[in-house]
């Protein structure tokens, strides 16, 4: 042997400083991360207080609307319903009187047509013109019990879903849109039902709706699951 | 002498590390959409377009943003702390550019450019110096206002709009990044270059340099 069993020492010395100092990184990385968790659902509370149920976004003229807006959905492309006929929007949960609605039934309990900013998490803006059903006049319809506390939107948009608190969905302004720029809702801005609100970031609105569930446990949600804001609120 | 209470020295040293954190995971942020203007333009001029990975912290957006929002509540308590013990000891004083202190100013100009020999007589700070400091607590004062902004457009739409909307008030929070940046550079040369007894100033709060004399 000529090597030096000191500097073998050495060496397997050094290996167990590194391994302890990764696993104590990894370590600290998930205390990192539970802190930062923490500090996020405290920002949701902050968000809560600082919302207003019943404070009004700024509208536009629609000379304003933006010339693009961008349209999003995380399945690889643009989902589309077979039968448009057939699609209707189960409401359920904590509710006296679960529904299936079409979209006339939807928009025969009230419309509602505002131009508006669109805040994305990313940073853009954008202006536009959506039409829909207030989203309260459907609760009122299904009889929300007491204890519902928070919503759920799922679509089928692989898998997309999120999670509201009961206060964001009851503001006079959140919707249920179908229409877009004076246009029927398209595909790829989330046909045949979307869930609209000038008062949350873009990645709140569920688009390609197929069912509302009203909740006591607060649902998660597509994004918020992996780390973004649950809130959501602007 | 005593030169800095205790709390100027800890926020002092606190606010370093923080806003650096505060601008590494904002960059992150503003790597998502790096414009300035609404969807389909006109865009606001930006030289800072691409910016180096090492610049940024949090590793996506929403780490980028954990970060963010996670550490501008420590930021904003020992803002309010520090200003809470300026106003309350009247140490702000000797602190904040006052119009009284822009014949000292110039003064203090003509030295720097060397159309006067003779340093200006001075207290705890020269007037320029003064005049730096209010400016950076300002700039500190306008980050966090136009952060909010930012973050709360529709619930706080009054202050939205007193930075002129949405994408203007990302636009003065983005410029505040380069000014802190800029602020910085110049704050720490300074203290080596022109006093250096300062720097140990601000870390035992006692100060044995040059400029001893009181408040003029």
């Amino acid at each position: 042997m000529s090597r030096d069993p000191r500097q073998v020492d050495r060496r397997a010395f050094l290996a167990a400083g590194v391994a302890l100092l990764l696993g104590g990184c990894a370590r600290e990385k998930k205390r990192l991360d539970r802190l930062m968790t923490t500090v996020s659902h405290f920002n949701d509370g902050v968000s809560a207080r600082l919302f207003s149920p019943t404070k009004l976004a700024r509208k536009y003229d629609v000379s304003k609307r933006s010339p693009s807006f961008p349209s999003y959905f995380v399945s690889p492309v643009t989902p589309k319903i077979t039968n448009p006929g057939d699609w209707r929007l189960e409401v359920g949960g904590r509710v006296r009187s679960p529904l299936a609605l079409s979209v006339d039934d939807i928009r025969s309990l009230g419309q509602l047509t505002y131009t508006v900013k669109h805040h994305c998490v990313e940073g853009w803006s954008a202006i536009g013109t959506w039409s829909g059903t207030p989203l309260r006049a459907i609760a009122d319809r299904a009889g929300i019990l007491p204890d519902a506390r928070y919503v759920r939107f799922d679509s089928f948009d692989a898998g997309y879903y999120n999670g509201w608190d009961l206060p964001s969905a009851m503001h006079p302004e959140t919707i249920l849109a179908w229409g877009f720029n004076d246009r029927e809702l398209m595909p790829d801005h989330g046909a045949p039902l979307r869930l609209y609100a000038p008062h949350k970031l873009g990645y709140k609105l569920t688009k390609y709706l197929t069912r509302i569930t009203f909740t006591a446990e607060r649902p998660g949600g597509y994004w918020e699951d992996q780390g973004y804001p649950w809130f959501g609120g602007v | 002498m005593r030169r800095h209470h205790p709390i100027v020295r800890i926020t002092h040293w606190m606010a370093f590390p923080l806003i650096f954190a505060m601008i590494a995971s904002g960059l992150q942020i503003y790597r998502a959409y790096p414009r300035f203007g609404e969807k389909g333009g006109p865009y606001y001029a930006n030289p800072f377009q691409d910016l180096p990975s090492w610049a940024r912290l949090g590793g996506w957006l929403a780490g980028g943003l954990n970060w963010h929002f996670m550490l501008m509540w420590p930021l904003i308590a020992i803002g309010l702390l520090y200003f809470g013990y300026m106003l309350l000891s009247g140490e702000w004083k000797k602190l904040i550019f006052r119009p009284r202190d822009v014949a000292p100013a110039i003064q203090m100009s003509r030295y720097y450019l060397r159309l006067r020999r003779d340093h200006p007589p001075q207290g705890k700070h020269n007037a320029l110096q003064k005049q730096a400091y209010t400016f950076i607590l300002l700039l500190g004062m306008l980050s966090v206002l136009s952060g909010f902004a930012i973050w709360k457009p529709t619930q706080l739409s009054w202050l939205t709009r007193a930075f002129g909307g949405f994408q203007a008030a990302r636009y003065w929070h983005f410029w505040a990044v380069w000014l802190f940046v800029a602020f910085t550079l110049v704050h720490v040369t300074l203290v080596f270059v022109a006093d250096p007894a300062s720097f140990r100033g601000m870390i035992t709060g006692r100060y044995r340099g040059r400029y001893t004399n009181d408040e003029p």
